[in-house]
């Protein structure tokens, strides 16, 4: 049964968007400070960009690894990657917006150029010294490269997944599986990078080498939450007829495995800088202990605890009820994540989570559900001449 | 001659598999199935309950974190408070992260050692123990159906010819 994408949805999913841009006309308005609404945008557009560019980096991954058992719900991280084409440039707008030729935010401290001349009273020689890499041509290029041939990747495997419906054989799935192992060694590098460029200069003292692998855990785990509650929903709505609970139970164990993952690194950046103690790079928690404590002691339990205990059980990953409970928790958990690697070194103390936060996450939220909604119409919900797609059909955990 | 079990050998895991769904529809109760490895979806078939053997692995893991919790607090809070880094003595909760690594371990230690010897104790398991397989052939390359007249209804011969059409390769009595 293909996927229609029904005019309630369309609606909902723009009125969504209306939301979100009533919260910044609102938050002008009131007069929030612009840091704060631009440091929203970074959030959510980072955030949503992270979970589209999950849709990419998982289709990769089924290729490489000959996994045959997802091919059924394919489609959905196909549909989510899009998101990557609309979500990708509004990312890159909100990084041009910070330079310091334009100057509409403040968010990346080192673009001053102040802070690089050894005349100037404001001279920085800590970030004068990450000049060589910390620099705007340098920052914007890489920036450009990684959301372009991001979204090129994207793109290949979508098309090609389509003509597959059309044509059948393997040849195409063959050559996907040339194409998703580059990019998964182009993803390896970049994954890393684009966080370092994007959330970790922000605090532009501080450093940790944790931080690509920690950002990506974040990424992983919201990523394969929305497919979750994506293919539920479907289901609930009579779609996706040979996707069962072993389907089901086989995403409930990737994002429980992933929240232990995230939590692994989680702790592990903290407790390595927490024990040593080292000034420049203590700092960094300091500012979350002293102005996000609530925020920041709340992560462990929303993205750890909380989907550890809830999704431990087989029935309780085989129940779609208890998937979408802990797949909210999840998604609301790793949002807050990125907001307290953005916020604290973004607006210092003068942060909140009132109207303005709440209707640009949900104006994000309905631009991505219209991207994903529009993608799933587009082509038929189940990818037919998928080599794999019988083994999905009598998958068995 | 008295018979008291039958005895259905099989050269596949999958014949065996649709057989023993075949005995168990027409009415027939399977004893047990011996099998070199684990064969996917046998356990519902023949009426195996699910393993509770996560959930007493879940309380092996609390054990052992409230034991090495307690470890610590005791030899490094109480007993000989420790300088820890710098920070703050006499206080388990202020130096909690450095006791998580630990923790962690122990937590793995108990839930998993704990599990095996549960696994052993529960399937009387121990060094010189007499194996039971009623054919050793199934420590190889054989599969073997099980059935214990005394709790079926059925003739020997009914349930014979059963396993017989499904593909048995030996049928024996004893």
């Amino acid at each position: 049964m293909d996927y229609t994408f029904k005019s309630s949805t369309k609606r909902l999913t723009l009125g969504l968007v209306g939301v979100g841009v009533l919260a910044i006309v609102y938050a002008v308005l009131t007069e929030i400070p612009g840091q704060r609404i631009w440091a929203n945008l970074l959030v959510n557009s980072y955030f949503f960009v992270g979970i589209g560019l999950m849709g990419t980096l998982w289709m990769a991954i089924q290729y490489v690894s000959e996994a045959g058992w997802s091919s059924g719900f394919k489609r959905i991280p196909e549909a989510v990657s899009q998101f990557l084409l609309i979500g990708g440039p509004i990312l890159l707008l909100v990084l041009f917006a910070g330079s310091h030729n334009f100057h509409l935010h403040h968010i990346y401290h080192w673009m001053d150029p102040d802070l690089m001349d050894p005349n100037s009273d404001h001279y920085d020689s800590i970030i004068a010294g990450k000049a060589a890499y910390l620099n705007e041509p340098f920052f914007y290029a890489r920036s450009v490269a990684y959301v372009f041939i991001w979204i090129a990747f994207t793109v290949f495997f979508r098309k090609s997944s389509i003509k597959e419906d059309l044509e059948g054989g393997v040849g195409i799935h063959k050559k996907s599986y040339g194409v998703a192992a580059a990019f998964l060694v182009f993803y390896g590098v970049t994954s890393s990078t684009s966080s370092w460029d994007w959330m970790m200069s922000i605090d532009t003292h501080w450093f940790s080498t944790l931080f690509g692998w920690y950002n990506f855990s974040t990424m992983f785990v919201s990523g394969i939450t929305m497919f979750a509650l994506i293919v539920i929903t479907l289901k609930r709505n009579g779609y996706l007829e040979h996707i069962n609970q072993e389907h089901i139970q086989d995403l409930g164990k990737f994002m429980f495995g992933a929240s232990v993952f995230w939590g692994y690194l989680w702790f592990s950046q903290f407790m390595l800088i927490w024990y040593a103690n080292i000034p420049e790079e203590v700092t960094y928690f300091i500012d979350r202990w002293e102005n996000y404590l609530v925020i920041w002691a709340a992560l462990p339990v929303l993205n750890l605890a909380l989907p550890m205990l809830l999704l431990m059980d087989k029935s309780a990953k085989r129940s779609f009820n208890m998937m979408t409970i802990a797949g909210v928790i999840i998604i609301v958990g790793h949002w807050f994540d990125v907001f307290q690697m953005v916020m604290p070194g973004a607006v210092k103390a003068d942060w909140g989570v009132g109207i303005l936060e709440v209707g640009m996450f949900l104006g994000f939220l309905g631009m991505f559900l219209f991207v994903v909604h529009n993608a799933l119409s587009k082509a038929p919900l189940v990818a037919k001449n998928h080599p794999y797609l019988d083994e999905a059909k009598h998958h068995h955990v | 001659m008295s018979t008291k079990e039958i005895h259905g050998l099989f050269g596949d895991e999958e014949i065996l598999l649709a057989s023993a769904k075949e005995l168990v529809s027409k009415g027939v109760h399977v004893k047990d199935v011996f099998s070199p490895f684990p064969i996917h979806g046998i356990d519902p078939v023949i009426g195996v309950p699910p393993t509770r053997l996560h959930i007493a692995g879940f309380i092996y893991g609390l054990v052992g974190m409230g034991l090495a919790l307690f470890m610590f607090w005791f030899t490094l809070i109480m007993d000989w408070p420790m300088n820890i880094g710098g920070k703050p003595n006499f206080s388990l909760l202020q130096n909690l992260p450095a006791f998580i690594p630990v923790t962690f371990e122990m937590t793995v230690f108990c839930a998993s050692h704990g599990m095996a010897v549960t696994y052993f104790m529960r399937n009387t398991i121990y060094p010189g123990k007499k194996s039971w397989n009623p054919d050793l052939r199934t420590t190889d390359d054989k599969f073997l159906i099980q059935i214990d007249l005394s709790e079926n209804s059925m003739s020997a011969e009914e349930i014979e010819g059963i396993l017989k059409s499904t593909g048995a390769e030996e049928i024996t009595q004893k």
